[in-house]
């Protein structure tokens, strides 16, 4: 199997602070998405993020992801300012993502969908490519072989030929999986991994979840899966109309009042 | 093995060209060569605009443009003369850098002019330069705005040409002079260079399916296609997508310009007429049918349709049958017609891989 360099073990990263979020605002018009969010995800952890619907939580991923600059704010992923940057530069950076609405390549096999996750780490440029020169020829082959090793790792590797789109939904999550794993990222944003998969498909992603995490890789998941959160997450953030009102343990986010509040409505209504 | 099986239908296509020239001089149907030769260039644009088009998804109503512009500037830089301008210091530096040839025009007056290969050189960069800086703006807008952006550039293309006395307003450039690409091969529509040039032309087509081919198997082809169907994950993926629209455009201009210059010098001139709109509507009708991404589909579909145009078989409704094909093409087999049912177990089944 093709070697795969994944960061580095866990533990050696814990204390520092790998992606810094400080003071971040966004309005739409004089909508108010986000509010002074400021957070850290430590390094070799799993953070999730949650809130109701309309809590930020989704504009919040595209400030990080550099699909959108925020209004003011810092970003700061290994130590470098990321906001209002393309999105393409901060992928290469090291951060890949998945999508809650899944965004597979049409066309395009599940392997060349995973090959694709290669992207930010290889070089082959228009001319080699054109020419077909010896060394675009020797990356290709080293791209097909790890991406194959990632479905493998998924356990996908059977449909590696089938166009990605005409997958079943739980393997189309897997394939997304796939090519973000592919980009050898050092911080994966999944954005409600769980939504649409059955219990069984739930507790495989948990699992998946926490291997990632043991590879070295940083998660920042949203999700509404309350249990798989509570179960997988290290730490928690919750938002609500654009502002955090909580960060901590599982443990504390599930006893604290403000968040039942939202959560379940007070006593008085 | 793979790349026996990406590269067979290149040695089968050179196979067919050179069987094509046996027969019709076995049959002594020599004059079909022209009507290929012409053929073969516009293939030449088409395939570049499949890329563009079908590959990475970015629509251009302006291609005809970009051959203009290669044409154009080829013919006018090799028929101008600058013998009035003799003293003058930037043509004295051109003559000292033989880059100027005199000859003698066709009344047996004395010209000055560039020579072909510079001045084909000149028209490449004046179309490479012109699709940079009219791509970074244009490319940024997607589907109906770009396809209007394209448009609109290809009218003032067209515009430019008809009202520009350099460029000989509606007679366009007449006696543009052959190009000797090497000693003993001249781009030329002289009879007695008739085979050859049928062979160049084919040639150019063999070696621009070549970088093609690859380009849509490589790294940065996968990369197109992902832009096409997911800008946003492709983005996410690290793909930087205006650079990549970009190139595309250049690469697919560069292709549409070589046609423009090569077909200008072996038909010894070139009308308005190629700056058209109509023409660009039917470059895109012919990879419609082709299949949009199927860089063989519109090859193929490109000769037929421009072979049996040239020969006049749909006579003075030529641009009609076009826009009719396309309108059909849209309604009927949105996914070209090889992709119809009909040929599902034929051998002519849609290739993905180009």
């Amino acid at each position: 199997m093709a070697k795969i360099n994944f960061p580095a073990p866990p533990g050696r990263l814990r204390k520092m602070p790998l992606l810094s979020i400080k003071d971040l605002n966004r309005s739409f018009g004089g909508i108010q998405a986000l509010s002074d969010v400021s957070f850290k995800v430590s390094g070799g952890t799993i953070k999730a993020l949650i809130g109701p619907n309309g809590a930020g939580k989704t504009t919040l991923f595209n400030l990080i992801c550099g699909n959108l600059p925020p209004s003011s704010g810092r970003i700061i992923f290994k130590d470098q300012a990321i906001e209002g940057r393309a999105a393409h530069h901060i992928a290469r950076l090291g951060l890949a993502r998945t999508f809650q609405n899944i965004k597979l390549y049409p066309g395009l096999s599940t392997l060349e969908n995973v090959m694709l996750g290669r992207h930010s780490r290889s070089h082959t440029g228009f001319m080699a490519a054109m020419l077909n020169l010896p060394r675009a020829r020797r990356e290709e082959a080293d791209i097909k072989e790890k991406s194959y090793a990632m479905l493998q790792m998924l356990n996908i590797a059977d449909l590696a030929a089938k166009e990605a789109v005409s997958l079943a939904f739980g393997q189309q999550r897997a394939v997304e999986m796939a090519r973000a794993l592919a980009a050898e990222p050092e911080l994966l944003l999944l954005d409600e991994p769980a939504a649409g998969l059955n219990i069984y498909e739930t507790a495989e992603l948990a699992d998946l979840i926490t291997q990632v995490r043991e590879m070295g890789i940083t998660i920042l998941l949203v999700e509404h899966d309350m249990s798989l959160v509570m179960k997988i997450s290290d730490e928690i953030v919750v938002l609500n109309f654009g502002r955090k009102i909580a960060e901590g343990v599982p443990a504390a986010i599930q006893n604290n009042q403000e968040v039942i509040k939202i959560y379940l409505g007070s006593e008085d209504d | 093995m793979r790349r026996l099986k990406r590269y067979l239908p290149l040695a089968v296509m050179a196979l067919t060209v050179t069987a094509v020239q046996l027969l019709t001089s076995y049959t002594g149907t020599a004059y079909y060569l022209t009507q290929l030769t012409i053929t073969a260039y516009y293939g030449l644009l088409i395939i570049g605009l499949c890329v563009l088009m079908g590959y990475a998804g970015q629509l251009s109503l302006g291609h005809a443009g970009f051959f203009a512009i290669g044409g154009y500037v080829s013919a006018a830089l090799t028929t101008h003369d600058l013998t009035a301008y003799r003293n003058n210091f930037f043509i004295t530096l051109l003559n000292h850098a033989h880059l100027l040839i005199s000859r003698q025009d066709i009344y047996g007056e004395p010209l000055l002019t560039v020579k072909a290969w510079p001045a084909c050189l000149a028209a490449i960069a004046a179309a490479l330069l012109i699709a940079f800086i009219i791509g970074i703006p244009v490319l940024k807008l997607k589907g109906h705005y770009l396809a209007m952006a394209t448009l609109g550039f290809g009218i003032i293309i067209f515009r430019i040409v008809m009202a520009g006395s350099y460029f000989g307003e509606a007679d366009g450039i007449s006696d543009v002079p052959a190009f000797t690409l090497l000693p003993g091969l001249t781009v030329s529509g002289d009879f007695s260079y008739r085979v050859q040039n049928y062979y160049i032309a084919w040639a150019l087509i063999l070696i621009g399916m070549f970088l093609l081919i690859n380009l849509i198997n490589s790294r940065p082809g996968r990369a197109l296609r992902a832009i096409h169907g997911s800008p946003e994950a492709a983005e996410a993926a690290g793909v930087n997508t205006a650079r990549y629209k970009l190139l595309t455009f250049v690469i697919s201009a560069a292709f549409a310009a070589v046609a423009g210059i090569f077909l200008t010098h072996f038909n010894g001139g070139i009308g308005p007429s190629e700056a058209s709109i109509m023409k660009s509507v039917r470059y895109v009708a012919i990879i419609a049918i082709g299949g949009m991404a199927s860089l063989w589909g519109a090859l193929g579909m490109g000769v037929i349709l421009n072979f049996l145009s040239l020969r006049g078989v749909f006579g003075s409704y030529d641009d009609a049958v076009f826009g009719a094909i396309l309108v059909l093409v849209m309604l009927f087999a949105p996914q070209g017609i090889l992709s119809l049912s009909i040929w599902r177990k034929s051998i002519f089944r849609r290739r993905r891989d180009g």
